[in-house]
């Protein structure tokens, strides 16, 4: 079998897949285009070496022999984000897909040039469907620009010719390859606005196409920032205070600065402490020993118990009011209910233990910054950087580098405030630094601590009339960007509660609300964000009304969900693909549920059995996903298997835990994540309704839980309603 | 100076005898194909071959290999020509990609010992932490590579 396609190979030592863009100099950004983007920019014409590829436009250039580079701005952590952005480019194009690399652009270029190639933050499901309007348009200005310059050589109408698999045909019939054409097209201005293709046209779009940078992942020669070895490089492990929040307050680096290897130990910021070392095992091994003293501010007594009272009193308290949404006049419906059903739930807090542990490398000089990272955001990496060391943004330059792993957690740049904070007390000196699991698990920004009081109201035919979620817990956006908080309000509290996205829209007295709860751990986005929690709190507790009601949950639902086709639909595809109208396996139970989220549209399945001895066995799960397009099918498949990995390790398994102000759990062994012999069969169903772009890294991890706790009510009559579920007694009642 | 053998080659290296030999992989030997991911042989990142049994190298001393062969994910196949390697690229199993070289040799080695695993041996002998989720294309490329593929766990 031939090799796919590859990324190019890895500079000589660092590992940068990335555009050169330093050969080149920027003489004008063009004028943005309709949607606001600057999509043309003038380059010069291409320097004489025979080995630059032409650019033809700014988002790829195509070599003499046909080899298209596709420039990609997000970061690839696993999503397929890469491959997918290449395929919308190249259907635009009408390349031969055979013959595609891509490589990242560059942060600075990206700033040098406005952004051109638009935000390089990956995140919120995003790649995909918040580049899609200029990455095609950035393609089909190139198929323009390649056609109208095969057109000139000829001396024939544009409108006479076509192309197709990188071949531009003329009605006489002669053809030029793109790569013949490349050189001369480069020269020509991009057209500022070209039609893209109808879906029903797309020939790459749509397709399971094989991933462009697979290769590299089975030999062991992608090179992560953690493998990045830069000539003359040392190499640093590092410890912040323990609570969070707390202050350095002095270290003795004398008693540990004749070990082997270690050259320097730093102070780090205000609040941590680094040893610089040979080797990276050396710097690990010396901070150990190295005796430190912490101020560990006002917070270290503070324990997971005090949190949960603080919890508790949100649920019952009366602020937050109005921060959600309201319907009718739920308490006076709750009032008059026939059957009323209350229910308290609680999720935990959780690190995102990506298992390539956070890492930057930087080298610092009187006159400029340079680092090497696997980031979610390229543009912030380069702004930290700048603002760490005091040196203006064209200072910096970033070689980025795919991740281990992201999550949401590598969109913070507290990392790479670090790396450059030490390698600026060692000038001209490239600096690894590595933090151990211990560290990635004490200092994460962890997904929020949180609670939910549920109260429904039904009527005397068992109709649901009244419903009130009310969440008491941390806000990312108080803790991350507390401007963006208003009148007790957090934008991403009610992640697949809003207005527009909640599908029980149908209930004639709905009330959801937020009482904020905030503790001096530090919060962020968890892959999923809050529709995690909030698809547990009220897919379950739509679960127990049905249970309540007295009707089947899947009926449940579809009543509950009348006005809202699209989740109907994926409901309906999951419960198809369970069997749902069959019986299941004798021992066997289902449950499930739906959410919405990221502008796509999940549910899900489960068949699961539960022993005797209250053992869980998670058989089956059936997904189904409507993210509109579907890019590339086999990739959304692998990101809805991963999701329900990702979302049982929270389901089944994960929690930090506060003990004195520090987070208590260190490593895989005292925060257990989900392994192959838990792992259950996925069955995913795809069901693209088309006419939007949804996301997928994200949408699918919300329904992963509910399901799962919804069957294993049915199969114990237990309703477990505080996760992690580990601590369950799963005997059957 | 220890001497260890790497992928056929003799290796002689600076590091005291308690080094892990992970580190001595990554730093001592510039082969950063065996990742770090716990340091408390909990994830299998770091998985290599010591005479072809899969081992977790991060904690296993440079002092305990003695004449022992050690293979990393560098030494199968640079080509991806290896059996396990060519299932891998068939299935789409990688994701992020960080866990497959430790992975990969975890299922080499469960394959050399079992050429014909069940889902249940599969389940067994694989515990390496992989946070994307290619657990079920990890489990269905083993049974490609085993010559299993219909019975394959994974849709």
């Amino acid at each position: 079998m031939p090799p796919p396609a590859m990324l190019a190979k890895p500079a000589r030592h660092n590992g940068g897949t990335q555009m050169h863009i330093a050969r080149r100099q920027f003489l004008t950004v063009a004028t943005a285009a309709a949607g606001g983007l600057a999509i043309g920019i003038t380059v010069p014409p291409a320097a004489s070496a025979a080995d630059i590829a032409p650019e033809i436009g700014i988002w790829l250039t195509i070599a003499p022999d046909d080899t298209i580079t596709v420039r990609i701005a997000r970061s690839e952590m696993g999503q397929g984000t890469l491959t997918g952005l290449a395929q919308l480019v190249c259907d635009e194009l009408d390349g031969n897909w055979a013959k595609v690399k891509a490589e990242y652009v560059t942060p600075e270029a990206n700033l040098a040039s406005k952004r051109a190639w638009g935000p390089m933050s990956t995140g919120g499901s995003q790649g995909i469907r918040g580049s899609v309007v200029y990455v095609r348009k950035g393609g089909a200005a190139a198929r323009a620009m390649l056609i109208q310059a095969a057109a000139t050589q000829w001396n024939v109408p544009v409108a006479e010719c076509s192309a197709s698999d990188s071949v531009i045909t003329h009605s006489s019939g002669k053809t030029l390859r793109y790569g013949e054409v490349a050189d001369a097209a480069s020269k020509l201005p991009v057209p500022a606005e070209v039609p893209v293709k109808d879906p029903k046209a797309w020939k790459i779009i749509g397709k399971g196409v094989k991933r462009l940078d697979t290769v590299e992942k089975l030999n062991g020669s992608l090179v992560f920032a953690i493998d990045v070895a830069v000539p003359g490089m040392l190499n640093a492990a590092i410890m912040a205070c323990p609570v969070p929040g707390g202050k350095l307050k002095s270290f003795d680096g004398s008693k540990i600065k004749s070990m082997a290897g270690v050259r320097h130990v730093v102070a780090v910021g205000d609040d941590a402490v680094a040893v610089v070392a040979d080797k990276f095992y050396q710097a690990k091994t010396a901070l150990a020993r190295l005796p430190i003293r912490w101020d560990e501010g006002a917070n270290s007594n503070v324990n997971s118990a005090d949190i949960a009272e603080l919890l508790k009193t949100g649920l019952s308290a009366t602020d937050g009011l109005g921060t959600g949404q309201k319907i009718g006049d739920f308490e006076a419906a709750f009032a008059g209910a026939a059957k009323k059903i209350e229910a308290d739930y609680a999720t935990p807090f959780l690190n995102h233990a990506a298992l390539e542990p956070m890492n930057c490398t930087a080298m610092f000089t009187a006159d400029s910054i340079e680092i090497w990272v696997g980031t979610q955001n390229g543009d912030a990496a380069l702004a930290a950087a700048s603002e760490a060391c005091g040196l203006p943004l064209a200072a910096v330059k970033v070689h980025k580098h795919h991740l281990g792993g992201g999550f949401g957690r590598k969109g913070q740049q507290d990392v790479v405030r670090q790396a450059v904070q030490i390698a600026k007390q060692v000038p001209g000196v490239p600096v690894k630094l590595i933090w151990s699991r211990e560290e990635d698990m004490r200092h994460g920004f962890n997904r929020p601590v949180s609670m939910a009081r549920m109260r429904a109201g039904l009527d005397a035919n068992g109709d649901l009339v009244a419903l009130h979620a009310r969440v008491s817990g941390q806000s990312i956006f108080a803790y991350l960007f507390p401007n963006g908080v208003k009148d007790g309000a957090d934008p991403v509290t009610f992640q697949g509660w809003t207005t527009a996205e909640f599908g029980y829209n149908a209930i004639p007295n709905l009330l959801i609300d937020y009482a904020m709860r905030n503790t001096h751990v530090p919060v962020g986005f968890w892959r999923g964000v809050n529709t995690n929690q909030n698809a547990v709190y009220m897919e379950c507790f739509i679960d127990e009304i049905a249970h309540a009601a007295g009707k089947d949950p899947l009926e449940f639902r579809r009543k509950l969900l009348a006005r809202a086709p699209k989740q109907l639909a994926v409901l309906n595809a999951a419960a198809a693909q369970i069997g749902w109208d069959k019986p299941a396996p004798p021992g066997v139970f289902r449950g499930l549920c739906q959410n919405v989220g990221f502008g796509a549209y999940t549910a899900a399945a489960a068949e699961v059995s539960v022993s005797k001895d209250g053992v869980l066995k998670i058989h089956r799960i059936a997904a189904a996903t409507d993210p509109g397009y579907a890019v590339n099918p086999d990739q959304i498949k692998a990101q809805v298997e991963g999701s329900f990995a990702y979302g049982l390790s929270a389901a089944l398994y994960s929690e930090i835990t506060i003990e004195n102000g520090r987070i208590a759990e260190s490593n895989f062994d005292s925060y257990p994540v989900l392994r192959m012999e838990d792992m259950p069969k996925v069955e995913t169903v795809i069901v693209p309704s088309g006419g939007f772009w949804g996301g997928v890294g994200e949408p699918t991890i919300a329904v992963a839980a509910p399901a799962v706790l919804n069957a294993i009510f049915a199969a114990t009559g237990k309703r477990v309603r505080t996760l992690p579920l580990r601590y369950a007694d799963l005997k059957p009642a | 100076m220890v001497k260890i053998s790497v992928n056929g080659t003799m290796h002689d290296v600076d590091a005291p005898p308690d080094t892990p030999v992970l580190w001595v992989l990554r730093e001592w030997l510039g082969m950063t194909g065996t990742k770090f991911g716990c340091g408390i042989a909990q994830c299998g990142a770091c998985s290599i071959h010591i005479d072809g049994q899969v081992t977790r190298s991060c904690m296993l001393p440079l002092g305990q290999v003695g004449n022992a062969k050690i293979t990393t994910i560098e030494g199968l196949s640079p080509t991806v020509a290896h059996p396990v390697q060519k299932a891998w690229l068939e299935l789409e199993v990688p994701q992020c990609g960080y866990c497959q070289s430790g992975q990969i040799m975890a299922a080499v080695s469960l394959l050399k010992q079992n050429p014909k695993p069940s889902d249940a041996d599969i389940d067994a002998a694989m515990s390496n932490i992989c946070r994307c989720g290619t657990y079920p294309r990890i489990k269905a490329a083993i049974h490609a590579a085993a010559g299993n593929a219909g019975k394959a766990g994974a849709a």
